[in-house]
Parts: C-alpha cells; sequence; structure tokens
C-alpha cells in the first residue's frame, strides 16, 4: 500500500486502520475515506450474507483507471480503493475508498467521484443470500427471459 | 465467418450454464452478436445495463469484432 493510487481486490477482511495508516501526509491537510458495508436488508427482504464476483484483470485496470481520472480531476494527492470479493457476513465492510488531498472539498469530491464510478463501472456483481434461502443477483432483474 | 471465444460472468454464467465457449459468427459487432446467442441461449433476457469486454479491455456494444477477438459480456454490475 505504498503507491499513491491504487486498487486491490481482496479476498479477505480488509484491514482498515492499514489503509487509513498508509495515508498519513504532511502535504495534506484533508483525508476522507469512504465504507461500504454489508446491509441486513435489500428491497424490503432480509440479508443474510452476501458473494462478490471480480473479474479481476479488468477490475484492476478500470479502477486504476477511475482513480488516475480522480487524482487530475480533483487535485489529489493520493487515492487508494480496496474491493471485496468471495463471501461476506452483514456488517463486513465490502469497499473503502480513502484519499487526501490540500483541502476538503477536493478529498470529499475525489472520494465521491472514485465510489460512484466503481460501483458503475467495475466487473463486480453482488449476489445476495436471503433469509428465505432464495438468493439473487442484485442489479439483473431482466438477465433473464421473462417467462 | 470469424471465430471467437464467448466468456460470460455472473448470473449471465449461470443463465447459459457455461462460462467459455467457442463460435463462429457472421456478428460484426458485440451488439450483433448477443442477439444471435440469445437463440442459442433462450434463458438470457434484454441486455439493457450489460457491459461488454474485448480482449480485456472495456468496449462499446457498436465497436468492430475480429477474428480471434475474446468477447466477455458482463452482465449489469453491482460493486460497492
Amino acid at each position: 500500500m505504498e503507491e499513491s493510487l491504487t486498487i486491490l481486490i481482496s479476498p479477505t477482511p480488509i484491514d482498515i486502520e492499514s489503509v487509513r495508516r498508509a495515508m498519513a501526509d504532511p502535504d495534506c491537510g484533508a483525508y476522507a475515506q469512504f465504507e461500504g458495508w454489508v446491509r441486513n436488508v435489500n428491497e424490503g427482504r432480509d440479508v443474510e450474507r452476501l458473494e462478490y464476483e471480480v473479474y479481476e484483470p479488468l477490475a484492476e485496470r478500470e479502477g486504476l483507471r477511475i482513480i488516475q481520472e480522480a487524482i487530475r480531476e480533483f487535485g489529489l494527492n493520493r487515492a487508494v480503493c480496496v474491493h471485496r470479493s468471495g463471501l461476506l457476513e452483514l456488517g463486513d465492510c465490502a469497499v473503502i475508498v480513502a484519499v487526501t488531498a490540500p483541502h476538503r472539498d477536493e478529498a470529499f469530491k475525489g472520494c465521491r467521484y472514485i465510489i460512484d464510478e466503481v460501483k458503475a463501472r467495475l466487473p463486480i456483481w453482488k449476489k445476495e443470500h436471503y433469509a428465505d434461502g432464495d438468493a439473487e443477483w442484485v442489479n439483473c432483474q431482466h438477465c433473464a427471459a421473462e417467462q | 465467418m470469424i471465430d471467437l471465444t464467448v466468456r460470460w460472468f455472473a448470473a449471465y454464467r449461470e443463465l447459459t450454464g457455461i462460462e467459455s465457449e467457442a463460435i463462429e459468427t457472421s456478428a460484426a459487432t458485440p451488439a450483433e452478436l448477443f442477439d444471435e446467442l440469445k437463440q442459442r441461449h433462450q434463458a438470457l433476457g434484454r441486455r439493457d445495463a450489460a457491459l461488454v469486454a474485448i480482449n480485456d479491455e472495456m468496449a462499446d456494444w457498436a465497436a468492430p469484432l475480429t477474428d480471434g477477438d475474446a468477447v466477455l459480456f458482463f452482465p449489469p454490475v453491482s460493486g460497492g
């Protein structure tokens, strides 16, 4: 985690403190961090756990592109994103974005840009497992032909 | 006709029942190829917010296909 811009896919729990520590930067007055957590309900259904499938070669390349865009656009000093793969339990951290910038406005905006683009562009898929035993891929209502 | 490798991910892999297949096609773009493959895999629905990559680079649905390409079909993504 030494580089100033990093995207990582992690099959194991994210070490949030070590992400934060690695961002320390005396040139910067602002540090913004976003964490996405596994929630116990989605669209009215009780979620028990979830599973992320990641196509890593492209997720890492496209993720790096997003981070470079954010650094350029918002004048960030450093930016890091770590996204989980595999099975996650309720409350687990699914994704973390951490950025440093001279001032808070750039830090907030850059952090927001990265998480929004990560959600829209990276080849990552979430499968929710529900309390009733059913499981479904999220955002995929129209993936299957209508009966 | 050109020869391609097609890979299916996540929900698409489950719906088609396969991870990867070799295809001989006259399709000129990923959009045409997807429509052609819907005939073969009738469980597939509309492609709406799906994404496509060619040879591990994100691509446009109207991009030209060439012999030997690997075409990756991604159902709507849901990271974060």
